[in-house]
């Protein structure tokens, strides 16, 4: 099947001896699987009452991490295929972003059905009202044309490099996650964790960056 | 009615006439009537006391309370699970995590225990814990608590009026305000070295939301002593602030005539003002305050309920507030 995936480097440029695992059929069955079972963790946590004694803040909170986990696993892919030379993670990476996406959409459901009761009258404004919601709000936004344009036949309507430009509005999502995460801590002067995030973001753009600039110098 | 003959005038029959003799006692029959049904009303007090008895969780020494006389002090609402009460705690000394708490706090070291008072009183002091305890008698308070973040919870206290203590080390005339300073200890306290709030964790109210007889010294909850990711050995509860107002592991009460510099207030003061008294019409800059989640209550989808002006306490303590703009002193 011949990919129209920018990334995507040709087979006949991986090298052999990588990673047969990575191009076996069940790989992506059992990245799938994996994927679900955070969703599956607080499912089975909602059920049995193991979440706490706020479960609804538990799961509205748990969706929100592993948006996150989500979009910094997208991102990574193509800097550790390079840094690895291991091509065959690039098919990874639209699953990944669509889980990111996934998981968006749930931790939206879960704030607006267990902490605004699916009040729109509730919901609306609270979006225009509190920054921090709103920022959350947009960042799931842009996933939503992304998420739309992830199948093969959209990439090449689009054609690739428009394609491309469009996807990179993942950058833009990931920041303002970033940034409703370190709003939502600021209340609690808690950044640890935002901390941890925002190291990872940095490196994962800031090595697209630098990749950029060499590019344009070499190019040049 | 229409069709009686004998309109107007009609008399019993003289065996249904009460006798003179016992009619004259009128008073007396009434005295004892009152008395009886007053009795009938003790017994069934008395007898729904002992079905509401808390159930002890026998986790830690008891202390008993008798239920309180103060009015407001005992709500009849379903009492949050003791697990729940203890587990999900916000004490930023043993870690921000709600859970942090019920797992680190055990190196705090609840004895031995001082509470110095001290400032703009005539009979500064300290007291022993011990004496404390024995200061005035312990009461049983059922409190609502509703946390500034939007949830709640029902908690039955032990303790007394704050006001108890006060009267017996004599506020001055200059004491307006009183603050409350909280244990700082690095030893016991893991979570000290982060910068999320500047230590010790100091709270601080106005000499008579202090005075008012709702204002409780916590010293134990559903019968027994505090835990200590409750605030062990004393604490704070004001019911109708925000629950960060009430003060956990107490160490200094000091009389004050400024305002005092309060904790959270010093980090955030657009979010949180120094009086904090619930009300669902203030907003919080990050969430509305109109609503809260009663932990442990109804399922996961139940409906949030509506946040109640002083937490439901304005019967008791509204007129505190009369003429304040609740808006600019939040």
């Amino acid at each position: 099947m011949p990919s129209a995936v920018p990334q995507a480097v040709p087979p006949t440029a991986a090298p052999a001896r990588r990673k047969p695992l990575l191009l076996h059929p069940a790989a992506k069955v059992l990245l799938f699987v994996a994927a679900l079972l955070p969703l599956a963790w607080y499912v089975w946590g909602a059920v049995a009452n193991t979440l706490g004694a706020n479960p609804a803040e538990a799961l509205i909170r748990g969706m929100g991490d592993w948006t996150l986990r989500f979009l910094c696993l997208t991102l990574a892919v193509t800097p550790v295929r390079q840094w690895t030379n291991t091509p065959a993670l690039a098919r990874f990476r639209r699953m990944l972003g669509l889980f990111a996406f996934f998981y968006g959409c749930l931790h939206f459901l879960c704030y607006a059905w267990l902490d605004k009761d699916l009040l729109l009258s509730d919901i609306l404004p609270d979006i225009a009202k509190r920054p921090f919601i709103l920022v959350g709000t947009l960042s799931l936004l842009l996933m939503l044309p992304l998420a739309a344009t992830s199948f093969n036949r959209a990439i090449k309507a689009l054609g690739a490099p428009r394609w491309q430009r469009l996807h990179r509005l993942v950058y833009v999502t990931v920041l303002l996650a970033l940034l409703h995460f370190f709003w939502m801590r600021a209340g609690k002067n808690n950044f640890a964790e935002v901390g941890v995030y925002a190291a990872i973001v940095a490196v994962l753009l800031g090595w697209r960056v630098v990749s950029a600039v060499r590019r344009r110098r070499t190019a040049g | 009615m229409l069709f009686l003959k004998d309109r107007g005038f009609q008399h019993p029959a003289a065996s249904e006439i009460t006798p003179r003799t016992v009619y004259e006692q009128r008073r007396r029959l009434l005295q004892l009537m009152a008395a009886g049904s007053g009795g009938l009303a003790m017994a069934g007090w008395a007898a729904r006391d002992a079905m509401a008895q808390i159930p002890r969780p026998n986790k830690l020494a008891a202390l008993p309370g008798t239920r309180s006389a103060v009015p407001g002090a005992t709500t009849m609402e379903k009492l949050t699970a003791y697990t729940d009460v203890t587990t999900y705690n916000n004490y930023y000394e043993f870690g921000t995590d709600k859970s942090d708490p019920a797992r680190a706090a055990g190196s705090l070291k609840t004895r031995p225990w001082t509470v110095a008072v001290e400032g703009e009183v005539k009979k500064p002091r300290t007291f022993d814990i011990e004496e404390l305890l024995k200061l005035a008698p312990m009461e049983e308070r059922v409190y609502r608590l509703r946390c500034v973040e939007g949830w709640s919870m029902v908690i039955p206290w032990v303790g007394y009026s704050l006001s108890e203590l006060i009267k017996r080390v004599e506020p001055t005339g200059n004491a307006k305000f009183v603050e409350f300073v909280t244990l700082a200890d690095k030893k016991q306290m893991p979570e000290l070295g982060s910068h999320v709030l500047s230590w010790p964790y100091v709270e601080g109210l106005r000499l008579d939301e202090a005075m008012n007889p709702l204002t409780l010294l916590a010293f134990g909850l559903y019968g027994e002593v505090l835990p200590n990711q409750n605030g062990a050995p004393i604490r704070l509860a004001v019911p109708w602030k925000y629950g960060f107002k009430s003060g956990k592991s107490i160490v200094k009460i000091r009389f004050t005539e400024k305002q005092p510099a309060t904790s959270w207030n010093h980090a955030a003061a657009s979010e949180y003002g120094f009086y904090s008294n619930v009300n669902p019409n203030v907003d919080h800059p990050r969430w509305s305050q109109a609503k809260e989640r009663r932990i442990g209550e109804d399922g996961l989808f139940a409906k949030k309920r509506a946040t109640l002006m002083f937490n439901g306490y304005e019967a008791q303590v509204g007129q505190l507030y009369a003429g304040m703009d609740l808006k600019k002193l939040y």
